[in-house]
């Protein structure tokens, strides 16, 4: 086994790195014929429907199904003591988040419910609409208790404790000390304080949520088809809780219609309904519709944060920070939800260059729904308090904010640099990116025509948010903490006798473009045109064992794991061929699908032809030459915990100072993600990240009210971003490779989300401020912007 | 009692007729009657787009419409306007331009945007978006859709690039 | 979520449709375009026993225009609405409404009968036809009769419709010589339901406003004339300190509820930009 290619990948002649190869699963979608999971029907199928909590907190006293069991379809209707005896609860802890604490959390509620939405009863019958019906049937006898829905009262004293046994509704807590913050203020030029609010919100995926298990009693297997990012995670959650073996589950997850980090958690509602399916022996479907989404899906960033920051000689020299999180009753399995104020405090402040940082960050339980990981988390209340307070700095400092910027991120030439929080930067750029986009938007002739345009009543604002973003994770994120999560992924590529290629990869694929970078990748190592190269992603049952999609891995880990395994085909099938045409392996070549002389480049067999004659005529090679033609690589970051990227954001937007509306003139993104393997797809994901940014920044918020109930859990009244209001986004990059893989490749798929909410945050302030108003809260609603400017 | 009525429709030019439940919306119907799932589900109250189809000529919401309504009608789906040729033009665009990535809010995407066309086929850039404001997509972040629609009008029309 | 089961019936004629009416009373709900009334069926919101589908009745179609009266049929679709010349002529502020009103897909199915019907507060051709002086025709099994559009809206999601009768179309006073309409409203994104909505519709006498109605939605349980706005530029020409003055006394007549999207102050705050943006645009199209 030999690496026969003298030119390193980025080198090789027709390699496909670096080019935007359309992607080779979209022309079925766009026919209309994807296979989504709700597409699938089964043999004997039937249907789940939940019956929820309307209460945000309270026991329930009895249960009567006796109307709702003689409704027309019914086939089995199940609570949760009956539940409790085919799924058992999970706990949504890890060792490595040190005090860390959650209650067991029941498929169905067992005794009492802790949130509106929480499921309670499971409906089976032959529709969905007949379970529905059943369901409005059943008679719950709730005893409503006091919720717990403002998490700055959560740990008082006179506050009830959502789960005794744990003592108190704190959830997780940590403090980061690091240098002399205190000496750091008291020397400071300037300081400013802000006090920010983050409106939670949730991912809105356009398919929801949905599974179909299938257990086939006959032979003890379950295969379960869910729209989810991580199938051998679920693998292995539903066998624990099952009770089934790991090795007779199967889950398959084909076409996805969205994710976003909101199909990578265990939900009450897919376990019962995996449950279901082994108690019934038939298939049961479950899919969330959108007003159960609302309140079952996770929400996420639901944070206070009090901040101060110091600025001593044009620089920032120190910031402090106290984050408070309320999250739902559970921290979620088994990722925790805890991560997100986690990285929340590792992150504050990450592209700057400062010796002193305290934070302390709290997370406390609340009677709202479960809160846990969706895109970029952490990184927009990261990046959101890091760069108000930057602004609010400069103004303190009477600095241009591009300027204190300027001065105070961590050079490019300063690396590897370990940073207050702790943090191991490898090599970024944030000085290359950030002169970037200043020329890139033309940032003087913008504060020049912002200056003009005010003269007449015009109110357009700049506003800036640099950045980091957390990708490629090590076991450090979740399996050192004792998470069934894999950290390392591989690839099976094998050459077939037709001289075809296909990859099989632990990865998947929601639309991002995975198959078609694993391809890209794959076809380069070997030497073969895109077009024989075939991936397969999403079933356990064919994939090597993986970790999914999550945290910007599938380029960086699976792709790197991809050319190890083409380079190590490729040395294989030169092996082959050496020893076919009594040469030597070094020279030969591997160009368009046909072994060749590496000298003259003249054809000397097909890839066909080799691979008929390896399984067909065996007899035809030389003694000893045992050819394998099905290579696995696996691939796993080891010397950094994560592989870090930067960028830089840039709004320029226009505020009606009338009526608070919001008008987004122009966007710039430069982002610094490493190797770029496909430009077209990066910058696709950079700008739908972006535009979901936007929507934090403006638009979605999961609004409570003081009983605990969701008030606006309907596509009408929780608003997402829509074309009209949208920008068109510009983006350039700038490449620093991580020398942790050859590929060099880190992550993209969370850049534009992390950014973009203090980018449009600062514009909106960088615009009224000159009328005295300041917005301190996101979604900046156009209320929230007249309150601000004292009209309402 | 059987609630159920009989319909007769085309769909995708081929005749269906069956037994349906009144409180079936056109949508379920297509997809788990007739089964086409090309068409999509995404909401059920008629502000994500998803399930955009085309009955008698003209786009509306497959779940703001029963399917009893659809009895005598002429409903094309994705699967009949894609196989028909039809919207060649923009599928390609799509592909080329990476105007879709997870592929869900898509059929109804090319449907709105055929519609859009037809009735504009040289539309701006504010126009495409104001006649896309209906339809829902998490992914793209729509500029790589505008784009698509663009340049699959241009393409069209025949004039250029 | 889908809907709880019902019955479904499409009478053939105007009398039939009264007569599935009045059998079932409470228990039975009218289906036009449906794009108001399946979303609540879709949510469970309401639960009817039988649908009655007037769309097969055709008396109901068809926009007619003489020199005095356009006749809108109440099975009209939003698009056949934005399409039609003859609206555009004799009735420019229902052209100028409907384009805020929801998607294309949506107006496609929605019926301008239907919307005057279902009166949502928020919705544009209530205020619009409030004022434009519109006469709604209203059918039933005693007889046709007319209701003037401000008598029409009684409350949230109350209008004059009595038990058994169908709103089968609306006659709208041709666009006279001098007038001018004028529409805007303040809603979050492109066709969402509106914060504000002012319809207006006056008639200029070189730079003189002779006749006004300033008719707002969604700041009320029903459209709603701001008269003692009205009052103040009546007479007079648009300027700003004389629209400033009917701003400020807009709070006489709206006094909005907060909602969801917008408090109250919000809802009357926008109003009075509104009132502002719109005759001022109004005035400059002379």
């Amino acid at each position: 086994m030999t690496d026969k290619s003298p030119l390193s990948i980025h080198d090789l002649p027709n390699s496909y790195i670096g080019r935007s190869v359309p992607r080779p699963n979209t022309r079925r979608l766009a026919e209309g014929r994807g296979a989504f999971t709700d597409d699938i029907t089964l043999a004997r199928m039937a249907h789940v429907a939940f019956l929820r909590s309307p209460y945000a907190h309270a026991g329930i006293r009895s249960i009567d199904i006796s109307r709702a069991e003689k409704s027309p379809g019914v086939i089995r209707i199940v609570a949760g003591e009956e539940m409790a005896r085919h799924c058992t609860p999970w706990v949504g802890v890890l060792t490595h988040l040190k005090g860390l604490k959650s209650a067991p959390q029941y498929a169905l509620a067992v005794g009492r419910v802790r949130w509106q939405g929480e499921p309670v009863v499971a409906v089976v019958a032959q529709t969905r609409a007949e379970a529905e019906d059943a369901a409005a049937l059943i008679e719950v006898a709730y005893e409503p208790l006091a919720p717990v829905v403002d998490m700055e009262t959560a740990l008082d004293a006179s506050t009830p404790v959502l789960h005794p046994e744990l003592g108190d509704n704190l959830a997780f807590e940590r403090t980061v000390d690091a240098g002399d913050v205190d000496a750091a203020f008291a020397e400071a030029d300037a300081v400013a304080e802000e006090v920010l609010h983050f409106g939670r919100h949730t991912g809105v995926t356009l398919e929801p949520r949905t599974i179909l298990a299938d257990y086939n009693p006959g032979a003890g297997k379950l295969t379960v088809h869910m729209s989810t990012q991580a199938p051998h995670m679920m693998k292995n959650i539903f066998a624990t809780h099952t009770g089934i073996d790991e090795d007779d589950v199967r889950v398959v997850s084909k076409d996805v219609g969205g994710s976003f980090g909101i199909k990578i958690h265990t939900y009450p509602d897919d376990m019962a309904t995996v449950a279901l399916s082994v108690m019934l022996k038939r298939p049961v479907k479950f899919v969330a519709d959108r007003l159960e989404s609302f309140v079952s899906d996770i929400h996420a960033r639901d944070h206070r944060v009090k901040a101060k920051i110091a600025v001593r000689g044009g620089r920032i020299t120190a910031i402090e920070m106290d984050d408070l999180t309320g999250i739902g009753p559970y921290s979620v399995y088994p990722r925790t939800s805890a991560v997100e104020c986690n990285q929340v405090l590792n992150l504050v402040g990450g592209p700057y260059d400062f010796a002193n940082y305290r934070a302390v960050g709290r997370v406390v339980l609340q009677n709202k729904n479960i809160m846990c990981q969706y895109r970029a988390v952490g990184h927009p209340v990261a990046f959101g308090v890091t760069e108000a307070l930057v602004d609010s700095a400069a103004r303190a400092a009477n600095m241009d904010p591009a300027e204190l910027r300027r001065n105070s991120l961590v050079p490019d030439d300063a690396y590897p640099y370990t940073a207050a929080t702790g943090i191991r930067f490898e090599g970024l750029s944030h000085q290359k990116s950030f002169e970037k986009i200043l020329k890139l938007m033309d940032y003087q002739g913008l504060r020049a025509k912002q200056a003009t345009l005010r003269e007449s009543g015009v109110y357009r604002g700049i506003g800036l948010a640099a950045m980091i973003e957390v990708t490629n994770p090590s076991p450090m994120f979740y399996g050192v903490g004792g998470a069934h999560i894999s950290a390392r992924d591989g690839v099976t590529i094998r050459l077939d006798p037709t001289g075809g290629v296909t990859c099989a990869t632990g990865v998947t694929e929601q639309g991002q473009g995975t198959e078609a970078v694993i391809a890209q990748i794959a076809a380069s190592a070997i030497g073969v045109p895109i077009e024989k190269v075939r991936v397969v992603t999403g079933d356990t049952e064919t994939t090597p064992y993986g970790g999914g999609t999550w945290a910007s891995r599938g380029a960086g880990i699976a792709g790197e794991a991809a050319l190890q395994a083409g380079r190590a085909l490729r040395g294989n099938i030169l092996d082959v061929a050496a020893a076919m045409l009594q040469t030597e392996a070094d020279r030969l070549d591997i160009r368009n699908a046909a072994v060749v002389d590496a000298d003259s480049g003249s054809e000397r067999m097909t890839l066909a032809d080799l691979g008929k004659t390896v399984y067909f005529r065996g007899n035809e090679l030389p003694d000893g030459v045992s050819p394998e033609l099905v290579v696995t690589r696996h691939y796993s970051p080891r010397q950094f915990p994560f592989a870090f990227t930067n960028g830089v954001q840039a709004c320029w937007l226009e505020v009606d100072a009338d009526s608070g509306f919001v008008r987004l003139l122009d966007f710039w993104v430069v982002e610094d993600c490493g190797t770029v393997i496909n430009p077209q797809l990066v910058d696709e994901q950079i700008r739908g990240g972006v535009v979901q940014g936007i929507g934090a920044a403006l638009y979605e918020h999961c609004i409570y009210d003081d009983e605990g109930n969701m008030r606006n859990a309907t596509m009408a009244d929780y608003l997402v971003p829509m074309a009209v209001e949208m920008p068109d986004i510009t983006i350039e990059h700038v490449e620093t490779p991580t020398a942790e893989s050859v590929l060099g490749a880190k992550g993209v798929g969370e850049a534009g989300t992390a950014g973009a909410p203090a980018a449009v945050f600062n514009a909106i302030n960088d615009a009224i401020g000159v009328l005295g108003g300041k917005i301190t809260a996101i979604p900046a609603t156009p209320e929230l912007i007249l309150k601000a400017l004292g009209k309402v | 009692m059987d609630p159920s009525r009989e319909i007769s429709l085309t769909v995708n030019g081929e005749p269906v007729t069956t037994r349906v439940e009144p409180r079936k919306s056109l949508v379920d119907f297509l997809r788990e009657d007739v089964g086409l799932t090309g068409s999509h589900v995404g909401c059920e109250h008629g502000v994500c787009g998803a399930c955009t189809i085309r009955l008698n000529g003209a786009i509306v919401r497959g779940c703001l419409t029963l399917a009893v309504q659809a009895d005598g009608a002429e409903v094309w789906t994705i699967e009949g306007v894609s196989d028909s040729g039809e919207i060649a033009a923009l599928q390609k665009a799509f592909l080329e331009r990476n105007a879709l990535q997870c592929g869900y809010c898509t059929p109804a995407m090319l449907l709105t945007a055929a519609a859009l066309l037809k009735e504009n086929p040289t539309p701006t850039r504010p126009e495409i978006r104001e006649y896309l404001s209906g339809n829902y997509c998490r992914c793209t972040g729509y500029q790589a859709i505008v784009d698509a629609v663009e340049s699959a009008a241009s393409e069209m029309t025949g004039t250029g690039s | 979520m889908k809907p709880a089961p019902f019955d479904y019936a499409k009478p053939a004629t105007l009398e039939e449709a009264f007569g599935l009416l009045e059998g079932h009373g409470d228990d039975a709900q009218v289906l036009a375009g449906g794009q108001s009334l399946l979303p609540t069926l879709n949510m469970r919101l309401s639960a009817p026993a039988i649908l009655v589908d007037i769309s097969a009745l055709d008396a109901l179609r068809g926009i007619s225009l003489d020199n005095e009266m356009l006749r809108i049929g109440a099975l009209t679709s939003h698009s056949e609405l934005q399409a039609s010349e003859d609206v555009a002529r004799a009735a420019p502020l229902l052209a100028l409404a409907v384009s805020h009103i929801a998607h294309p897909a949506i107006r496609n199915r929605g019926t301008f009968g239907g919307s005057l019907a279902h009166a949502d507060p928020a919705a544009e051709f209530p205020a619009c036809v409030v004022a434009l002086d519109a006469g709604l025709e209203i059918a039933g099994r005693s007889g046709t009769r007319k209701v003037a559009a401000v008598d029409f809206f009684h409350g949230l999601y109350e209008t004059g419709l009595g038990p058994g009768e169908i709103l089968t179309a609306a006659e709208v006073p041709v666009l006279q010589k001098g007038f001018r309409s004028g529409f805007s409203e303040f809603a979050r994104r492109t066709g969402d339901f509106a914060i504000s909505a002012l319809a207006a519709h006056a008639q200029f006498d070189g730079d003189t406003v002779r006749e006004l109605r300033l008719v707002f939605a969604g700041v009320d349980i029903r459209p709603l004339r701001a008269t003692a706005a009205e009052k103040i530029v009546t007479g007079n020409a648009i300027a700003p300190e004389l629209l400033a003055e009917a701003r400020a006394r807009l709070g006489d007549d709206l006094r909005p509820t907060g909602d969801l999207h917008a408090s109250a102050a919000m809802k009357l705050h926008l109003s009075g930009v509104l009132l502002e943006r719109v005759l001022s645009e109004m005035a400059g199209a002379g």
